[in-house]
């Protein structure tokens, strides 16, 4: 095949033309899924370990088990469950609300270890050097022990959040209309190849910037 | 309650299906034992390549190799690959299209796992190792790489076990690993029972290696204090 021929297969103007649209309105659906499992996934994740500092055994208990099979479970056979599974006992979702909370719980299941290592890792006398000073646990939970928790979380919970939220590709086979779902139909109707390279394209230009700054987080708190 | 039983834990549908899924768990686990390996011994050679590479131009390739196949979910990858290639005439089987998928996103993984191991190493180790008289080679795989590994060994573990998920991405080219047999069983029986306990397997497979992550992480974080 010749250069020509690569370029009317893979690169076809009149082929991006048509659907540069298309594929914008699936990178935008891409980004809110992925902001919002991020938001979830460490709000969660950070109220868990917070929770389980707290040192009730049942409770504690039950937070090792969500983290435990959350931890074990591949995200796609979560969302599949979601939006295949639960309409059968009567909780039907939309294919944005099953990718959106699998990933989130599956985020926030990673992120909980995380902060909880991060939180076992600062050395006891924090917190009865807090409380000695009369601060409330609360209190030096939140000013004194999670500071110098969270430096440490930085780098694995970076690494982690970008891992997750790519993640969001994995919306398409429940047919999310987002970047790959969208550039799927499009080849397909288009009977040439030019979509799914600007996918290709358009999931870089999303989620290459991340990567990057995740790089530098993890220099910078090393 | 009936409700959730008959079509969660329906245990005739279980005992129907079993056999079927056990086929889709073998194919998982071979998958696994093929996709692994491969990444391993890749992101290895992009590591050496990387911390020895005295040429920056080499160094900056390998930076933009890796981060371009990070950057770029799996999925994506594998339909570019599966969809993408027989525009170019060219049909390769599905299970190729995953190996070669999972080889270019793992060597990126593995890749800055082996790095971060080989950069923790200090310098003095390889000088010494080349001065008492060993080749570059024979320092690296008798000096280097079995401290390297050391040093990484939890992330290299979950990574693994980051790999083990992530075939379930084969299903989408109806590879037919666990989560693709179980889904093929839910259209049949009208019932999701399948996938329930095809999500029990793959817990029952992997907890325990997500226990044994648990512990390694935990004996690094207190080796570091």
């Amino acid at each position: 095949m010749n250069i020509q021929g690569l370029i009317f297969t893979f690169f076809n103007p009149d082929v991006i033309g048509k659907y540069y649209l298309f594929i914008l309105s699936g990178m935008w659906v891409t980004v809110k899924v992925g902001v919002a499992v991020v938001i979830t996934g460490l709000t969660i994740g950070f109220l868990l370990a917070f929770m389980r500092a707290a040192g009730v055994r049942t409770v504690n208990a039950a937070i090792i088990v969500f983290a435990d099979v959350l931890r074990s479970l591949p995200p796609l056979v979560g969302i599949i469950l979601l939006f295949f599974a639960f309409p059968y006992i009567g909780i039907s979702m939309s294919a944005f609300a099953a990718t959106w909370l699998a990933l989130s719980l599956v985020l926030a299941a990673f992120a909980e270890e995380i902060f909880w290592a991060g939180l076992r890792a600062t050395p006891k006398g924090l917190m009865e050097a807090g409380r000695s000073t009369g601060m409330s646990w609360m209190q030096t939970m939140w000013y004194v022990v999670w500071p110098h928790a969270l430096k440490l979380t930085v780098p694995p919970l970076t690494n982690r959040a970008i891992a997750t939220v790519k993640g969001t590709a994995l919306g398409a086979v429940v047919g999310l209309a987002e970047v790959l779902n969208n550039a799927q139909s499009a080849t397909s109707s288009a009977g040439n190849a030019t979509p799914l390279m600007m996918c290709a394209i358009g999931s870089l230009a999303i989620f290459l910037p991340v990567v990057l700054v995740g790089r530098y987080l993890e220099r910078r708190f090393r | 309650m009936q409700g959730i039983l008959d079509n969660f834990f329906n245990l005739d549908i279980y005992r129907s299906v079993a056999p079927i899924l056990l086929q889709g768990l073998w194919m998982t686990v071979l998958l696994s034992i093929l996709v692994i390996p491969f990444g391993l011994i890749s992101g290895l050679g992009v590591a050496v390549l990387y911390t020895n590479a005295r040429n920056p131009l080499l160094r900056a390739v390998l930076v933009v190799y890796i981060d371009i196949f990070r950057s770029i979910p799996p999925l994506v990858l594998l339909m570019v690959i599966y969809f993408g290639l027989p525009f170019l005439n060219l049909n390769i089987p599905k299970i190729v299209a995953v190996v070669l998928c999972f080889t270019l996103n793992n060597s990126c993984y593995y890749g800055e796992v082996f790095r971060a191991g080989l950069e923790s190493l200090p310098k003095g180790q390889v000088e010494a190792a080349r001065s008492t008289g060993l080749s570059f080679m024979q320092a690296l795989f008798y000096v280097q790489i079995p401290q390297a590994v050391r040093n990484v060994m939890p992330d290299l573990v979950s990574n693994s076990l980051e790999i083990i998920k992530l075939t379930t991405i084969a299903s989408a080219v109806a590879l037919p690993e666990l989560l693709q047999v179980a889904q093929n069983a839910q259209a049949l029986l009208y019932n999701p029972s399948p996938i329930i306990l095809a999500a029990l397997l793959y817990l029952l497979l992997l907890i325990p290696l997500v226990r044994l992550i648990s512990r390694l992480e935990r004996r690094r974080m207190a080796n570091r204090h």
